[in-house]
């Protein structure tokens, strides 16, 4: 290798620095500042505000209890599509194109998806209706189903956002040597065995990131939840939005954007603890 | 061993379906007029389907300058991200250098934020500085939210070519920048355009920050977003149907190079 | 680059539109900024069967209220002026005399004054100043609208055209014991306008205030009527932003909206359906009357074009089909003609029974609150879930709101509009 300047790599880095600078730290300070003022002076106001504001208990509790039980299916299911893509031979691109369009769809066209699907009169209760499971239209969205609402939410973002741990996934499989299978089928392991034993612990690096980043994305769900519920269904982000936007008042709206940076960073350090790997494994 | 045969087929189909017919539900509702909405029980065929809703939409002043505004935006989107991570990814993929870990934290840390957050602040700046309510000012926010990705998506595509490649070309009397343009470039052409297409997709479908940054040069997700809250269902459906069309062409475009995106070559 | 983009993009924009209109240099654009008929259709048809005859070439542009505040603002600081004429409500129009945003046009007024605008209108278009700051532009109310189903289950001896709470009440249970749904609906959605039924309704019906009266004993007894009868009200309320739909849909049969979001319903299946005023309470007949104005900003591109604009708005003809398409009724004396539409006959029967009913206690949109009218909506929808939705007690609720409330009336130093008495400095909440 020809030596070449030292400074060079930091030449190539140097314009993604500043610019992660000016758009991501400086915000960022900013908005620390922000959640801290309070008609032009430093106060724990906003944050005063925000907890004894009705909402913001419910959309803790449902962003939370979204975030805990979307990730675990997504991981699952993303994992099944991806072993069973593994073994497909005919029709694998047709299948694997189908597989990842909801990555390319936006949270808003997929909450209007399932809402044209759960509405009263959707499609949903059509086919319980040709069942004879219910007589009528009937509500799941409204604030007395909140359960039905919940998963209703569950559903629809598993649909939108499995295709990206899928993705990672697959990657990740692809990743590992055919040689490592082969040689614990050698030694009569079963296909559960192995896929638990083998792949699972080779898969280590691609299930930690796409975890890290299906869970920060999680604590972002917005416009899938207000397509469905309104503020049937509070969410934190979407708190901030309406502070933001209906309610014109930034210092809460920001201090709504420091919790969510809050338990995204705090979701991050988790994941990176309880899912350990060697750095030279990450993507 | 068919019975798990039979199982296998069918768990791919059902999943097929699955993905499938949403979209195909929601293409029903925004074909199928005012009062297909209210239609019970619902039909799972077209009868009676009509574009009008859809025509009605495509006509309506606005869109067309918000789909405008998307375009651009997302475009120039892919340019920053690109422009600014694939040097990035490349010093990671060849170089061991001193605060090289420090970096890679910084970006796994942007990608570990909310960055739609930060769009708050960033409007209070953008109407001091005249970038509120401008296509570009949005795009700088979602290169924000595309760049760490395409920082490690193209170190991880840089890594996938051998170096060996590069070195002789060295031996061949290339310079540094000459091997780069003639020999790495053009392999990691197709994983770089996905790598755009990723960025684009990303911008298309922000629907936070472009809330917060736009008044009247929205972007058609914020569009979306602010008029469809006030149009009546079978609109909406019609406004859904108009974003999910070019998700779905995107990928489509992309699937060859979805798995080589992630640094693994597919056959 | 960044420049070059940030500069060409609007100009490129607007200079396509002025190159359509005229295909010359002289022809000029004069851009119409709206935060009425703002859904989809109704700009559409604005621009596409009222405007079509406006003099001059007219682009019209819609906005949320508070976005369209901060924008005029944007525009008369940073000096890149596009707006010419501003169409809004009353209440949305004075924040911008906060930074003298509106043209004095005592002119024009003067040059309209055989359209016949009532002088009260005009005198509350001054917005405290000596000159009128705008020009009436067209008025509303919001209605009830019942499927003649419903009729059948009123109470004994009630006249839905004079209607009590307790009476509406009644007729939800009557409609639920018989059909087994829950019929009534109310807009209670994200984007609906239920705030406006406490605000401009329900309060002044019961306590005859509003800001005044939050946390009275009769607001605590009006809490509790509206509990009981939200139990007959269907749930998806807290869902609907327009209740057309569920009314052609069928989900409610008996409903309180905005003319302007009924009027689709009413449209499509006149035969179905009667509009009559909302209830009334101990205090009276409680409405809130919508009025919206056009006014000239300062420093506009086109003043020529905006006054011609304003004059053509004006027009009984003009008035005429607003009323017909949109269901805003005209500010100026105008026939509404025989051959109306049988939807719009309707609207028009709802708005004019509200209007003209005996016992009838007229509010106007909250006033001078600028960008603080969105927290003094939350006050409103939060007391109702808190109270209606989550069982809260009535008393702690309205005791704790109330700091919310006088909060926001302190910040804005706004004084009490009707129906509550006129006050000196900041509405109080007794």
């Amino acid at each position: 290798m020809p030596a070449r300047s030292p400074y060079l790599p930091y030449l190539l880095i140097a314009p993604s620095i500043l610019f992660l600078a000016v758009f991501f730290l400086w915000p960022f300070a900013q908005t620390v500042v922000m959640a801290f003022t309070v008609d032009g002076q430093t106060s724990t106001g906003n944050f005063a505000r925000m907890a004894a504001d009705l909402n913001f208990w419910p959309a803790m509790g449902n962003t939370f209890a979204l975030v805990i039980v979307v990730v675990p299916l997504q991981v699952a299911l993303a994992l099944t599509m991806a072993v069973m893509i593994q073994k497909m031979t005919t029709g694998r691109d047709i299948v694997l194109w189908i597989w990842t369009i909801p990555l390319g769809i936006s949270d808003l066209a997929a909450g209007l998806a399932w809402l044209a699907i759960l509405s009263n009169n959707g499609y949903f209760n059509t086919v319980l209706f040709h069942l004879g499971i219910i007589s009528g239209p009937t509500g799941w969205l409204s604030y007395e189903t909140p359960l039905t609402l919940f998963f209703a939410v569950v559903v629809a973002e598993v649909w939108r956002a499995t295709a990206l741990v899928f993705v990672i996934l697959v990657a990740g499989l692809q990743l590992i040597p055919k040689e490592y299978a082969e040689a614990a089928e050698v030694f009569g392991a079963s296909p559960w065995q192995r896929f638990r034993h083998v792949t699972l612990p080779l898969l280590k690096p691609s299930l930690q990131s796409a975890l890290i980043l299906r869970t920060v994305l999680a604590f972002e769900v917005f416009a899938v939840a207000y397509a469905l519920g309104g503020r049937n269904i509070p969410i934190l982000v979407g708190e901030a939005y309406t502070w933001m936007n209906a309610n014109q008042n930034t210092g809460v709206a920001a201090a709504y954007a420091g919790v969510v940076l809050l338990v995204s960073l705090a979701s991050t350090i988790v994941w990176l603890r309880v899912i350990r790997v060697r750095r030279e494994h990450l993507p | 061993m068919t019975a798990r045969r039979v199982l296998y087929v069918s768990g791919v189909l059902v999943l097929c379906a699955w993905v499938l017919v949403p979209i195909y539900l929601i293409a029903l509702g925004g074909l199928g007029g005012r009062l297909g909405v209210f239609r019970w029980p619902k039909e799972f065929l077209p009868t009676g389907a009509s574009v009008d809703a859809m025509l009605t939409f495509l006509q309506i002043e606005g869109v067309w300058n918000a789909a405008k505004n998307s375009v651009i935006a997302a475009g120039l989107t892919m340019v920053f991200s690109v422009v600014l991570g694939a040097p990035a990814g490349y010093a990671l993929a060849r170089f061991a250098f001193r605060g090289q870990d420090a970096y890679r934290l910084l970006v796994l840390l942007t990608r570990a934020f909310p960055l739609a957050i930060l769009a708050l602040p960033l409007t209070v700046t953008f109407i001091r500085v005249g970038l509120y309510d401008t296509p570009l000012g949005v795009a700088l926010v979602h290169t924000a939210l595309a760049l760490p990705f395409a920082v490690l998506v193209s170190a991880s595509l840089f890594m996938g070519i051998p170096r060996e490649y590069e070195e002789a070309a060295w031996v061949f009397g290339c310079s540094g920048p000459g091997a780069f343009l003639r020999i790495v470039l053009p392999l990691a052409l197709p994983g770089l355009a996905a790598t755009c297409i990723f960025a684009f997709v990303i911008s298309w479908n922000e629907v936070f920050a472009a809330s917060l940054l736009t008044v009247r040069e929205r972007t058609l997700t914020a569009y979306l977003l602010a008029v469809l809250a006030e149009s009546p269902p079978h609109f909406r459906y019609a406004g859904g149907l108009l974003l999910v069309v070019p998700s779905v062409v995107f990928i489509f475009a992309v699937r060859k190079y979805l798995f080589s995106l992630w640094g693994i070559t597919n056959r | 680059m960044r420049t070059n983009l940030r500069r060409l993009l609007p100009a490129a924009l607007l200079g396509g539109a002025a190159m359509l209109a005229g295909g010359g240099a002289i022809a000029q654009d004069t851009v119409f900024l709206s935060t009425q008929l703002r859904p989809v259709e109704e700009a559409t048809k604005m621009r596409q069967i009222i405007l079509r005859d406006a003099p001059g070439r007219v682009t019209y542009v819609v906005d949320e209220p508070a976005p369209m505040t901060t924008r005029m603002q944007a525009e008369l600081q940073g000096g890149s002026r596009t707006v010419s004429v501003v169409g809004a409500a009353h209440g949305e129009l004075l924040p911008l005399m906060d930074f003298d945003g509106l043209e004095p046009v005592g002119d024009l007024a003067a040059r309209l004054a055989d359209r016949g605008i009532p002088a009260p209108l005009m005198e509350s278009a001054k917005l405290g100043k000596d000159a009128p700051r705008y020009i009436p532009w067209m008025q509303a109310t919001y209605i009830m609208v019942a499927d003649k189903r419903a009729l059948a289950h009123l109470p004994a001896g009630a006249d839905v055209n004079a209607l009590t709470y307790a009476q509406l009440a009644q007729w939800g249970r009557n409609l639920q014991e018989r059909t087994g749904r829950r019929l009534i609906g109310f807009p209670g959605g994200p984007t609906g306008l239920m705030n406006r039924f406490f605000q401009g309704f329900l309060y002044p019906s019961y306590t005859g205030g509003l800001v005044t009266t939050f946390r009275s004993a009769e607001a605590e007894a009006m809490w509790a009527d509206f509990k009981a009868l939200w139990a007959t009200v269907n749930p998806s309320s807290t869902s609907y932003n327009f209740m057309q739909e569920p009314l052609m849909g069928e989900e409610v049969w008996v409903a309180f909206d905005h003319v302007a979001r009924v009027i689709e319903a009413l449209r499509t299946a006149p035969d179905r359906f009667v509009t009559f005023p909302a209830p009334a309470g101990p205090k009276g007949r409680g409405y809130m009357a919508v009025v919206a104005g056009l006014g000239i900003v300062k420093g506009a591109p086109n003043r020529a074009g905006a006054e011609a604009l304003i004059e053509y708005m004006t027009r009984p003809a003009t008035q005429v089909r607003v009323a017909a398409e949109f269901g805003f009724f005209p500010v100026v004396k105008a026939q509404l003609p025989a051959d109306l539409a049988p939807g719009v006959k309707l609207a028009a029967e709802g708005v004019d029974k509200t209007q003209t009913a005996r016992d009838a206690l007229v509010s106007l949109l909250p006033i001078g609150l600028g960008a603080r009218g969105g927290e003094f909506n939350k006050v409103f929808i939060d007391t109702f879930t808190r109270i209606v939705i989550r069982n809260e007690p009535i008393r702690a609720v309205l005791d704790a709101e109330a700091q919310n409330l006088r909060a926001i009336m302190t910040a804005t130093n706004a004084p009490c509009w009707a129906p509550d008495p006129a006050s000196t400095g900041a509405c109080p909440v007794n």
